[in-house]
């Protein structure tokens, strides 16, 4: 597939580097030469300096033949501009970013009016990822399938947990939960949890599950965090903005430390009661001032990744239980990874996961179609959930009876409002959501988890 | 410095040269040439068996940066050049290794100067090998991997903008694979045409075959003793032609196909049409009296002229035997070259374009200190790194010219042979004047002069740097 990439900052890099990743052809529009020639340089597409929402300049990157443009600067009018002038010209399909709170209000209408595919928030989806985290406070991260309906969890093993030892297939049983485990993390190395699977001391697990079905496993496996009352919010961008107005009514009370009085003043006019404190979030007097010790949770949300990075940590030493770290940019996993920092949001990779998924939903497939995809410890492994329809060759047969493709994993079913954990005798109905968890494999069909 | 995929990346192109290989061995069955079709096949065998070696296991980081992709580029050029020198020392058509390598080279690079005194007595295979190797030199080497062979990611460009000639090189599609794919499409079929054509008008299939491959690198070599002389009229225009073709840039192919034709025909193809029209203008006024019609000056004017501005080397007429102001043009053409992103060598007509703008802006800024002035080609500003890159160019490029004149000086022929000498191989043109003139060839240059003018082709076709960066320590230092 043709994709523009309007804006090569950090979500359009991530985005152009997982777009090329699965073979579509990739144009890059930015008017800074400087990023736009060295992010030609590291992956194989075209870069195109000039104006995004020029006509002239889309004709150069060839928008006459092009699917799908995305507009990602960090500009609200110039990427609807240029979703529209492309909309407008060549009649291709355009996703638009917005980040400005005022015009995510209007969003719905823009996407009629404008014929936008689609509108993406990145503020907005991790602020939404975020409240998820604090809500559940156990779960180091949350994604969710089939409209909330069903999770996947990802957690830390206890120490002490009574799952340490415990092989997988005997797990069911021995505790009766409706859980099905995906993947486990250890030492660096990623595995798809198949029955033999023993589980040890600070493994990484990701389970999936309803709402309901994981807050009971966590409780029996002695792994309950106590519901979060309060937290406290350092920097006041507009992931805060998004993230005050979730946690209004869920009885979790908000404390915002913002440098800038502008913005402090914004977010006290807008929300009543929210804590708002005019104050450098580096200064360590202000946060223990603020309760730092006793906060039940810590979210660092500045402009700077050192900075939250840093922050958290103190946080962490402090005594705060739940701490939640936002990362832009910074690309050192494995260091990051080290440090134990609790959750991680990574807003561009939110907003990457968002458009692949509509990308590879482009590509109709007879037989089913993607839903949602999310791509997990850097890639590595993915969660797609597909809805399959009547034509399907895994439609009406036994799991048992398919033959998969090794480190396919068919983690959950949902059938109207039942959730499925899948067993070898069930059977995959047309109109079913299936949720596939996969290593090493880029689905764009669910006929790709069969071998050949 | 990711060694192992330096060590694989060349390991394929030695599977890819055995496969050169086969194009000379049918022209050995096919004429019955046993003997030279034994000399291919253990060739052949040689390059096989050490690209298995090399290719046996895939290195796990497959990750190269801009040094490995000079680095293998020319590396890669080298190799083929002494691999390639093999059949000519098997096959017994020289004997000395030297010999065979500036041959070689001298193919690869499509350069066309020559060290043999006459080409008629040469086996047919030998004569295919060489116009083959500049086909497979005229669009760059890699580029042809490329398309077949996945090395991963976008780091292949690193090796496309080493080996493409030109101040810029621009991707036409998305995908390196994709554009080098389009790029190789227009080269096949343009030289399907030619050697279709030429069977038209009368010319033998592997007559037909050799000068197209030749006249498609812009090459050079002939087929014959006296290079085009002893072809029709018809068959004289009709190489014209193509060489001028062949040496505009391709993108501009593409933009024709395209339908886009006012990008196509830009500033720099409209400049190259100029110098080569008033070039044809000014010999043919020049010789004029020598031929005593204007048509046959005309057509030995033109063709001389597109043979060398397209840096081909073929010739109709002993032009060293032209006036002296017919000489000077045609060296000062020499230089200039053909276009970037074309198969011809040269400067590139971009860069002079980029050079005499940047002289004029230095004017204009002795007559008005504080004036901003950008350098524009097509109405669109040209980036200060590739203004500072032509700069660099030029310096580099009179350097290693000096310094290569210097060495072949040793051998003591006069100044104008030496001169053109240089010429002729760091611009990948063929012959020069005097004793390396149309008429005559390097046989005559010690070894020593003959590895500096080989080194001189190859630095020449892939723009100086690449072979100078393999001088370089830095290098190869770790990191």
């Amino acid at each position: 597939m043709n994709i523009i990439i309007v804006g090569c900052g950090k979500v359009g890099s991530t985005l152009a580097a997982q777009l090329n990743a699965e073979g579509n052809n990739v144009t890059i529009i930015d008017q800074d030469p400087i990023k736009v020639k060295a992010l030609a340089n590291k992956l194989d597409i075209m870069g195109v300096i000039g104006n995004g929402a020029s006509r002239s300049t889309q004709k150069d990157a060839g928008i006459d033949n092009t699917d799908l443009l995305v507009a990602v600067t960090g500009n609200d009018e110039l990427n609807l501009l240029s979703c529209l002038v492309a909309k407008k010209s060549a009649n291709c399909r355009t996703i638009a970013r917005l980040k400005n709170p005022e015009y995510n209000i209007d969003a719905p209408y823009f996407k009629n009016e404008l014929g936008l595919a689609m509108v993406i928030n990145p503020e907005l989806a991790a602020a939404k990822e975020i409240a998820r985290i604090l809500n559940f406070p156990s779960a180091i991260k949350i994604e969710t399938f089939a409209k909330g309906r069903v999770e996947l969890l990802t957690f830390k093993l206890p120490e002490e947990s009574r799952l340490v030892g415990m092989q997988v297939k005997d797990v069911a049983t021995k505790l009766r939960s409706g859980v099905t485990f995906c993947t486990v993390e250890r030492d660096d190395e990623i595995y798809i949890a198949n029955g033999n699977f023993i589980f040890g001391e600070k493994d990484i697990i990701s389970i999936i599950a309803s709402p309901q079905s994981a807050k009971a496993f966590f409780k029996k496996i002695g792994y309950s965090l106590q519901p979060i009352k309060d937290s406290l919010i350092v920097g006041g961008g507009p992931i805060t903005y998004y993230l005050c107005d979730l946690l209004e009514g869920s009885g979790i009370s908000c404390t915002v430390v913002e440098k800038d009085i502008a913005r402090c003043t914004e977010l006290a006019n807008e929300f009543e009661k929210v804590t708002v404190i005019n104050a450098d979030p580096t200064d360590e007097d202000t946060l223990k001032e603020e309760g730092i010790a006793h906060a039940d949770s810590f979210v660092s949300l500045t402009g700077l990744d050192e900075e939250n990075i840093l922050l958290s940590l103190f946080a962490k030493r402090s005594g705060s239980r739940k701490i939640i770290t936002k990362i832009n940019r910074i690309d050192f996993d494995d260091i990051t990874s080290q440090l134990d920092l609790d959750s991680i949001v990574y807003p561009k990779n939110i907003t990457a996961n968002t458009i692949i998924s509509y990308v590879r939903a482009m590509n109709k497939t007879v037989g089913s179609n993607i839903e949602t995809v999310y791509s997990l410890f850097k890639g590595r492994v993915e969660a797609a959930e597909f809805t399959v329809s009547e034509g399907s060759p895994i439609v009406g047969k036994p799991l048992m009876e398919l033959s998969l493709k090794p480190g396919v994993l068919i983690a959950t079913i949902q059938r109207g409002r039942t959730q499925i954990t899948p067993r070898g005798q069930d059977v995959i109905a047309p109109g079913d959501s299936v949720v596939i968890v996969t290593k090493g494999l880029t689905l764009n069909s669910i006929t790709d988890i069969l071998n050949k | 410095m990711n060694y192992r995929m330096i060590k694989y990346t060349l390991g394929w192109l030695m599977m890819f040269e055995a496969g050169f290989f086969l194009v000379p061995m049918i022209t050995a069955v096919v004429y019955g040439e046993w003997h030279t079709l034994v000399a291919f096949a253990i060739s052949a065998l040689i390059c096989l068996a050490i690209g298995s070696l090399c290719v046996y296991k895939k290195p796990e980081k497959t990750g190269i940066f801009a040094r490995e992709g000079f680095v293998i580029v020319s590396l890669s050029w080298i190799l083929l050049s002494i691999f390639g020198a093999i059949p000519f020392m098997l096959s017994g058509t020289t004997t000395n290794f030297i010999d065979a390598l500036f041959e070689t080279a001298s193919g690869f690079t499509t350069t066309g100067s020559s060290i043999f005194r006459e080409v008629e007595s040469l086996p047919k295979a030998i004569l295919m090998w060489r116009s083959f190797t500049h086909w497979v030199g005229g669009m760059g080497v890699l580029v042809f991997i490329m398309v077949f062979l996945p090395l991963g990611g976008g780091q292949n460009m690193h090796i496309m903008r080493a080996e493409s000639p030109g101040p810029e090189v621009s991707k036409l599609v998305p995908k390196v694979k994709q554009t080098a794919f389009i790029l190789y499409s227009i080269y096949f079929v343009m030289t399907f045409l030619q050697f279709i054509i030429l069977l038209i008008s009368g010319m033998g299939v592997f007559e037909s075959i050799n000068t197209a491959f030749a006249t498609a690198g812009t090459g050079g070599f002939g087929v014959r003793n006296d290079s085009c002389a002893s072809f029709s009229a018809a068959q004289q225009i009709i190489i014209t032609v193509f060489m001028l073709l062949f040496s505009i840039n391709f993108n501009s192919y593409y933009l024709i196909l395209k339908l886009k034709l006012r990008d196509a025909i830009n500033s720099e193809v409209k400049t190259f049409i100029v110098i080569v029209l008033v070039a044809i203008g000014i010999i043919t006024l020049n010789i004029y009296q020598s031929y005593g019609s204007i048509g046959e000056a005309l057509r030995h004017a033109s063709f001389t002229v597109s043979s060398l501005i397209s840096t081909t080397g073929f010739a109709t007429e002993d032009f060293d035997m032209w006036p002296s102001l017919s000489k000077a043009v045609l060296v000062l053409i020499m230089f200039i070259g053909a276009c970037a992103g074309s198969t011809g060598g040269g400067m590139k007509v971009s860069r002079i374009i980029i050079a005499f703008k940047g002289f004029l802006r230095e004017l204009y800024t002795l007559i008005h200190p504080k004036q901003v002035k950008a350098i524009t080609i097509d109405k669109r500003p040209v980036d200060r790194e590739v203004v500072r890159s032509v700069n660099a160019y030029l310096a580099c490029y009179a350097l290693v010219f000096i310094s290569s004149l210097m060495l072949i000086t040793l051998d003591d022929f006069d100044l104008v042979t030496n001169f053109t000498a240089v010429t002729a191989t760091i611009n990948n043109i063929g012959p020069g004047l005097a004793i390396v003139g149309p008429t005559a060839n390097f046989a005559n240059f010690s070894n020593i002069s003959k590895l500096v003018l080989t080194f001189d082709m190859i630095a020449g076709r892939l723009e100086l740097f690449p072979m100078l960066i393999l001088l370089s320590p830095a290098t190869w230092k770790k990191a």
